[in-house]
């Protein structure tokens, strides 16, 4: 009799780590709904049908890169240039990824799969600390499904009802800008060297000198030139710590 | 190529690359460890891609680079990183920008 109460004692937590995951996940959807809104209204600006801008929130589900998904739609650049600068913006994934692997690794592959497929800024950044502090219990994976799920559902609403109010928002509120301030909002706090303050400043410098390059490539050959730059000036690191 | 079925092949490559890219080390389970040297390069990646996407948007205006004390969009920008490195709140820094370019463009002439 001690195998149906283990499973009811498993069930239990991992119902009380999702909740919790959820509960992490709620004071980022203040910044990730508006984003979501603003992405639906954008996406139509840019030429792309009601059906594209909805689906690319699940199929895509990156909040960025689905904004320069449709910027670049809407200025006719090719798909190839598209899918590269999507995959280059969504780049840093990467490092979310080697960062929960070790927590995963004995998952079966279904749950590896869904949380690959949940794994966004925010999902990784509400789940990290319960991996990081919290106890290596065997259902712990439910409360990143927990955040990643909450910032799903959010994204998926928030971008329809985006799309519904379409034209109902006049430019001049210049709701668009609160993109760039989302991105202002990550990118300051998480410098903390003096190569990574290289790697944005040359970014951005490039950003503005390769405006005229075909097909908007000047994103990909600012942050080649950002990243370069930054691995360039490692050795300005030495004795830091917060810098601005 | 820019039609119906292009959309959505390009929308297909661009959520399977995203989809490889979380999944990467995730998929190796404990085989795949990130090397010091492609771990040094991924750091960087975040800021300057997002530094990328900010910089057009704060300082160009109608097509043009703008780095006048009048250009509504640099003076918002540089109050929401104030808020942004005090607060560290992705909120805070919206709200605050977004009133602040609001007024910027008021007082500036309503420039859109």
């Amino acid at each position: 009799m001690t195998a149906p109460a283990e499973f009811g004692a498993h069930e239990a937590s991992a119902r009380a780590e999702f909740v919790a995951g959820v509960k992490a996940e709620l004071p980022l959807l203040l910044g990730v709904v508006p984003f979501g809104l603003i992405f639906g209204v954008l996406g139509l600006a840019a030429g792309l049908p009601a059906w594209a801008v909805i689906a690319m929130s699940s199929v895509v589900f990156g909040g960025s890169s689905q904004v320069v998904f449709a910027q670049l739609w809407g200025a006719q650049v090719p798909p190839a240039v598209i899918t590269a600068t999507v995959g280059v913006v969504n780049l840093r994934h990467a490092l979310y990824s080697a960062s929960v692997a070790q927590y995963l690794r004995d998952l079966p592959l279904r749950w590896r799969v869904l949380l690959a497929y949940l794994l966004t800024d925010e999902a990784y950044a509400a789940a990290i600390p319960r991996f990081a502090q919290g106890p290596a219990t065997p259902a712990r994976h439910w409360f990143l499904f927990g955040t990643g799920f909450t910032l799903w559902a959010s994204w998926q609403v928030s971008t329809v009802v985006g799309v519904l109010m379409g034209a109902a928002i006049p430019a001049a509120w210049s709701l668009d800008f609160s993109i760039a301030l989302t991105f202002i909002a990550l990118l300051l706090p998480g410098i903390r060297r003096r190569s990574e303050l290289v790697a944005a400043l040359v970014a951005g410098a490039v950003a503005l000198a390769a405006q005229g390059l075909p097909h908007k490539l000047w994103i990909i050959a600012a942050a080649v030139a950002g990243i370069a730059a930054g691995a360039a000036s490692r050795r300005l690191d030495k004795a830091v710590h917060h810098e601005q | 190529m820019n039609s119906e079925l292009g959309l959505n092949l390009t929308l297909l490559a661009c959520g399977l690359l995203t989809f490889l890219t979380r999944f990467s080390f995730i998929a190796g389970g404990r085989r795949l460890a990130l090397g010091p040297r492609l771990q040094a390069l991924l750091r960087y990646v975040p800021p300057a891609v997002l530094a990328a996407l900010i910089a057009p948007e704060v300082f160009m205006r109608d097509a043009a680079l703008d780095l006048s004390p009048g250009n509504p969009r640099l003076i918002a920008a540089a109050v929401a990183a104030v808020v942004a490195l005090r607060t560290r709140s992705v909120t805070l820094t919206i709200g605050v920008g977004l009133v602040t370019l609001w007024v910027a463009q008021g007082l500036l002439g309503g420039a859109l």
